[in-house]
């Protein structure tokens, strides 16, 4: 009996992970019927990354050191900052389309299947080309994480994982709160943009070169600052150049949990305040 | 003439004139209709705007002047080029041309009593004169409250910026008709968006001002077409020279010379694709 209800338990919990997956599944094998396509999208999307990590290099080529950062540290908190946001927009980037779902009434079929409806809109036309994205910026990573003076601790390397992990986690419910917006106003899709593909581009340069207002704003009301800036902080040992306490290098993992759960109360938010278009 | 054709078309000799008027009008009021997307647009590339002055206001800190430009260049640049981003359209949205050649729609088009390359630029410029109105003005003037732009003083010269905008327009439209007319060749033209949205930004110098390049990479992206999308309008804001010298006349020129080139291609193109391909079945 006991044992029952424990499945039961793990069932609800195992069960959204799993629809993901074979969702996610069943579209890969979908794009992999074009094979070229998928190819040079993949090649498309993996330039855009690239040029992006040029852009940065030019940039410290030109300033030598930027806010105490060097060009290899630099690298380091483009590459994180990259990989953190490449490996939320493969997982949840599709949510931005939820106003297309919402206008066409695509929205009412996930609602009335079985399967979580967050599941199904994060997993539709799953594309796999945004691993792209994610490629350049783990290569990107790894040669700054080599060419950076970090004085390795047990610590450090347990922590690398996590603060990846965490970075990703916090990446993917910006996504998802941006898109929840547009449960209230459908064609927003636009305006959080300039928080989601904006935070990226905010993130890939070391934090002080920004306001105060603005590092105060994505430490404290979106916590973008714990997507890379914070990690690549604690790995060099560097102290805040923007006055901020030391302490908050190792939120990261409270981060992501807190920013998962607002996610998820704007998800349910907008769900019941959505009405369906009748179509 | 046909006389199927409404009275106001019966005239001979203004009715090609009088269908693009017509086509670039309704292509105007067509994006009157999104105002929210419109202002999302205005609202990120503002964001973008900051974010990217922020950027070259740390690096002309460190390094005061790179290759002729200061910092007050590279953020006008920087304004500059947001503000283009909607009327240029060069990192999208591809024009619905490509969407018809795949369907087959694209045989609808052709049996239009006008050109298909006219038709579908008198569409594409109300796009784009509705986008100057409503995006690029409030973006500039945003720029101007937050930063210290280096925007012309004179009357004149806004003359010469608005005919720079013009013809960068024309030149934006030429590629990417050409994009899309190679639809009639390979069906499928994501692909060749997938690597030219993201070049043609970097050559317009809308990801970073052409002159911070190396100057090999920066010589020849500045002889390329794209960079009479953004980067020489800029130099008309700012008064500088371009790649050929004599101010404003020189990047004038090669903005003319490259969108006179361009249609005359994607028309030779067009005639090419006509006669030897089938179109798809609908």
């Amino acid at each position: 009996m006991a044992d029952t209800s424990f499945r039961q338990a793990a069932d609800s919990v195992l069960w959204p992970l799993r629809s993901y997956l074979l969702l996610a599944r069943t579209w890969m094998r979908a794009q992999a019927q074009y094979p070229v396509s998928l190819l040079l999208t993949a090649l498309g999307t993996g330039l855009a990354a690239v040029s992006e990590i040029l852009a940065v290099l030019v940039v410290f080529d030109h300033a030598g050191v930027l806010a105490g950062f060097t060009v290899a540290e630099g690298l380091l908190l483009a590459g994180t900052a990259n990989l953190a946001f490449g490996c939320a927009d493969l997982l949840m980037g599709a949510v931005e389309r939820l106003g297309v779902h919402i206008r066409a009434g695509s929205l009412d079929t996930m609602l009335v299947r079985p399967v979580p409806p967050l599941v199904q809109l994060a997993t539709d036309h799953f594309a796999l080309r945004r691993l792209g994205k994610i490629v350049p910026a783990a290569v990107t990573t790894g040669a700054a994480l080599h060419l950076c003076d970090i004085d390795w601790t047990l610590g450090k390397v347990l922590m690398l994982p996590v603060l990846l992990v965490s970075g990703t986690a916090v990446a993917a419910s910006v996504w998802v709160a941006g898109a929840c917006v547009q449960f209230f106003a459908t064609d927003s899709r636009d305006a959080a943009n300039s928080l989601t593909y904006g935070g990226q581009a905010l993130t890939e340069y070391p934090l002080a070169i920004y306001a105060k207002e603005v590092v105060l704003a994505v430490t404290f009301a979106v916590p973008l600052a714990f997507v890379g800036w914070q990690p690549v902080l604690y790995l060099l040992d560097r102290p805040d150049p923007t006055g901020l306490p030391d302490a908050l290098r190792l939120a990261p993992p409270l981060v992501a949990l807190v920013s998962c759960a607002a996610a998820a109360l704007l998800w349910r938010l907008g769900l019941r305040h959505y009405r369906s278009t009748g179509s | 003439m046909p006389d199927f054709l409404p009275c106001t078309f019966r005239n001979r000799d203004s009715f090609p004139v009088r269908v693009y008027t017509e086509v670039y009008v309704r292509g105007l009021r067509r994006r009157s209709t999104y105002r929210a997307a419109t202002l999302g647009g205005l609202f990120t590339n503002t964001v973008f705007g900051c974010i990217n002055a922020a950027v070259m206001l740390a690096l002309f800190a460190a390094r005061p002047e790179i290759n002729g430009y200061d910092a007050e260049d590279a953020v006008t640049q920087v304004f500059v080029c947001q503000a283009l981003l909607g009327v240029v359209a060069v990192m999208g949205p591809p024009l619905e041309l490509g969407e018809r050649i795949r369907s087959g729609d694209v045989g609808t088009d052709l049996l239009r009593p006008v050109s298909l390359l006219g038709w579908w630029l008198a569409e594409d410029l109300g796009r784009a004169s509705f986008n100057l109105l409503f995006r690029s003005a409030p973006i500039l003037g945003a720029g101007a409250l937050l930063f210290d732009l280096r925007l012309p003083g004179e009357a004149g010269r806004w003359l010469l910026v608005l005919t720079s905008v013009a013809l960068a327009a024309l030149v934006s439209f030429a590629l990417r008709y050409l994009y899309e007319v190679a639809g009639f060749w390979l069906l499928d033209t994501r692909g060749v968006w997938a690597v030219m949205g993201v070049f043609g930004p970097v050559a317009a110098g809308m990801l970073i001002p052409l002159p911070l390049f190396p100057p090999g990479v920066s010589d020849v992206l500045r002889t390329l077409p794209w960079a009479s999308i953004a980067q020489i309008p800029t130099e008309i804001v700012l008064g500088k020279d371009g790649l050929l010298g004599e101010g404003a006349a020189g990047g004038l020129l090669l903005q003319a010379t490259w969108a006179a080139l361009l249609l005359a291609l994607g028309a030779w193109a067009t005639s090419r694709a006509t006669r030897r391909v089938v179109v798809q079945g609908g």
